[in-house]
């Protein structure tokens, strides 16, 4: 039994380490400030769930879990709320988002016949 | 051997570069983060001092024979990180006002002003 | 192997702080400082350090990052590239860390259980006797608050004046350089507690406002648990009186800092900041009068497990509510500044 907690927790934990580096990749890769909070959402909350999930199998039944379990409803709650306050800042501060096209030379307004 | 004394060499590699922020920065706020790296390497310091091979933290279970880390070092750094803290506000709430009497808070535009008044 | 785990860390840490070294834009400096606080709150995780890394979290990379944000709010935060040449600040920092490394050469391998610190006396009686003189399982609590109850009185008044500091400092009349400037000061507050209203009512705050009406409650609740649990976990008065203040400064950063002075004005803060050192002090003169020394527990009840376990008490809540109100009159001072200058820092 406890080898198989050890193997969830490990999987677990690859999981959620896999999903931390595709958001450090992404926040370094994406060009605009809008798309790299959603990266940085992505780790805040679908990391953070998987990750604690494979701690709480360690811990079984015990306090820690409810901690644990409180942990990431904490994180679930103000994690989306400080993605909104960041991007409406930058929204309402005048910076928008780039719509026609990343990479490449600027495009002109009739991108939505074109099939990128 | 080579990790025998890594935390330390980290201690004063981090201890230098708040060191210089703090002497060649002209923003005065700027100089102020550089004091407060300075802090942060000084409280590894005291902590990987209190740091015993297979210990635990400070807080007594009731396992026998628990090998417990210092807990004076613990003690010495709580009051350090607040005490910091406090003279951090101190510092800011300065430069805000050297600011409002100044009109900038680099130290090069203010020493000029001063000259030329 | 568990050792890579400190040394990325580590070598996290001097990249973090290198990068703060070099980086032109005082808001992103403040933020990476904020990360490198964060580092060090783990690194001290895996030294053993818990209460250290919880009041280091909350403390430096909590409230400090809040100061030097709202000092940026009233100072402008782009740093002007220096015009001097900086060998000398260079050279200096080379050589003393030469010197400091060269020194950490004759100190004891880290962790060795044969150092000085770890084989004094005074160890082996904190770790041995304290948990049957004291009886509370958090070493660090004990040491703090009752064998080295004088520097935690000491440290609270530091607090307590760096707080009276700053509202001297920052809560005098705003006098300007130009005396054009003097007519428009009257019409001044008016025009703020409007420009406070709609923002209280704009609809782009609605879910700000939601969650933290959610999440404001059980800050406080969390926050009078780390205060009392302090005694048998990581804790204690100092993150409690943090944790406080940081729901308080929640509040007022989401619904304004006018509706914030309306329920906790700056009166009852200065209140509160006086009595948690008088509290702390009042159970030094309460040991005294019953015939013990200054701050000696031991006489507070008639078993001395108990008056211990009653005085760590009554202290660490004189801290917390020392440490609570001090950060929110340096807030008050830094938010009051920014709206008397018709600045909206909120």
């Amino acid at each position: 039994m406890d080898f198989i907690l050890d193997i969830g927790t490990w999987i677990s934990l690859l999981i959620g380490s896999f999903f931390l580096l595709i958001t450090g990749f992404g926040l370094l890769r994406f060009p605009d400030l809008y798309t790299r909070i959603h990266a940085g959402g992505m780790a805040d909350t679908l990391a953070t769930a998987i990750i604690c999930f494979g701690l709480a199998l360690q811990s079984g039944f015990t306090l820690i879990s409810v901690k644990l379990l409180f942990i990431v409803i904490f994180v679930f709650l103000t994690s989306p709320t400080a993605t909104y306050a960041l991007a409406q800042a930058a929204f309402v501060a005048g910076l928008k988002p780039k719509l026609d096209g990343f990479g490449g030379p600027a495009k002109t307004t009739s991108t939505n016949a074109r099939d990128d | 051997m080579f990790f025998d004394h890594f935390n330390y060499w980290i201690v004063v590699i981090l201890m230098m570069i708040g060191l210089y922020t703090l002497m060649s920065r002209s923003n005065l706020v700027k100089k102020m983060i550089g004091l407060s790296l300075f802090q942060i390497s000084v409280f590894l310091l005291y902590i990987s001092m209190g740091k015993i091979e297979g210990g635990t933290a400070p807080i007594v279970s009731n396992a026998p024979d628990v090998l417990y880390s210092n807990p004076l070092p613990h003690v010495l750094i709580l009051t350090a990180i607040v005490v910091g803290v406090a003279t951090t506000a101190l510092g800011l709430a300065l430069i805000v006002r050297i600011n409002e009497a100044f009109g900038s808070v680099d130290e090069e535009e203010i020493l000029n002003s001063e000259d030329s008044l | 192997m568990e050792e890579f785990t400190d040394i990325f860390l580590m070598l996290l840490l001097v990249a973090g702080s290198l990068a703060v070294l070099y980086v032109r834009n005082l808001f992103v400096a403040t933020m990476l400082l904020s990360a490198v606080s964060f580092l060090m709150a783990l690194l001290f995780v895996t030294l053993d350090a818990v209460d250290v890394a919880f009041t280091e979290a909350a403390v430096g990379a909590g409230i400090s990052t809040v100061l030097y944000l709202g000092t940026l709010a009233l100072v402008g935060s782009n740093e002007r590239p220096t015009a001097k040449l900086s060998v000398i600040p260079l050279l200096l920092s080379l050589s003393i860390g030469g010197a400091l490394v060269y020194a950490t050469f004759e100190m004891p391998t880290i962790g060795s259980p044969d150092t000085p610190v770890q084989t004094s006396n005074v160890t082996k009686r904190f770790v041995e006797v304290s948990p049957i003189e004291i009886g509370i399982p958090n070493m660090v609590t004990s040491v703090l608050a009752s064998y080295r109850g004088f520097d935690t009185f000491g440290e609270t008044t530091v607090v307590f004046t760096a707080a009276i500091g700053v509202l001297l400092i920052l809560s005098q009349k705003h006098i300007r350089r130009r005396e054009d400037d003097e007519e428009d000061s009257t019409p001044r507050p008016a025009v703020s507690v409007e420009k406070s209203h709609d923002q209280v009512g704009s609809p782009h705050d609605l879910i700000p406002h939601v969650v933290s009406k959610i999440l404001i409650p059980f800050i406080f609740l969390f926050a009078f648990y780390v205060q009392f649990h302090g005694d048998f976990g990581p804790g204690g008065g100092f993150q409690a009186g943090v944790i406080m203040a940081a729901g308080f400064i929640l509040y007022s950063l989401i619904f304004g800092l006018h509706i914030t002075k309306q329920i906790l004005p700056l009166r009852v803060v200065e209140l509160f900041l006086a009595f948690g050192v008088l509290l702390y002090g009042g159970v030094g003169i309460v040991s005294m009068i019953k015939g013990g020394n200054f701050l000696d527990y031991n006489v507070l009840s008639a078993d001395p497990i108990a008056g211990q376990h009653i005085g760590i008490l009554l202290v660490e809540l004189g801290v917390g509510i020392t440490v609570t109100a001090a950060m929110l009159a340096i807030f008050y001072g830094f938010a009051g500044r920014a709206q008397g200058r018709g600045k909206d820092v909120n």
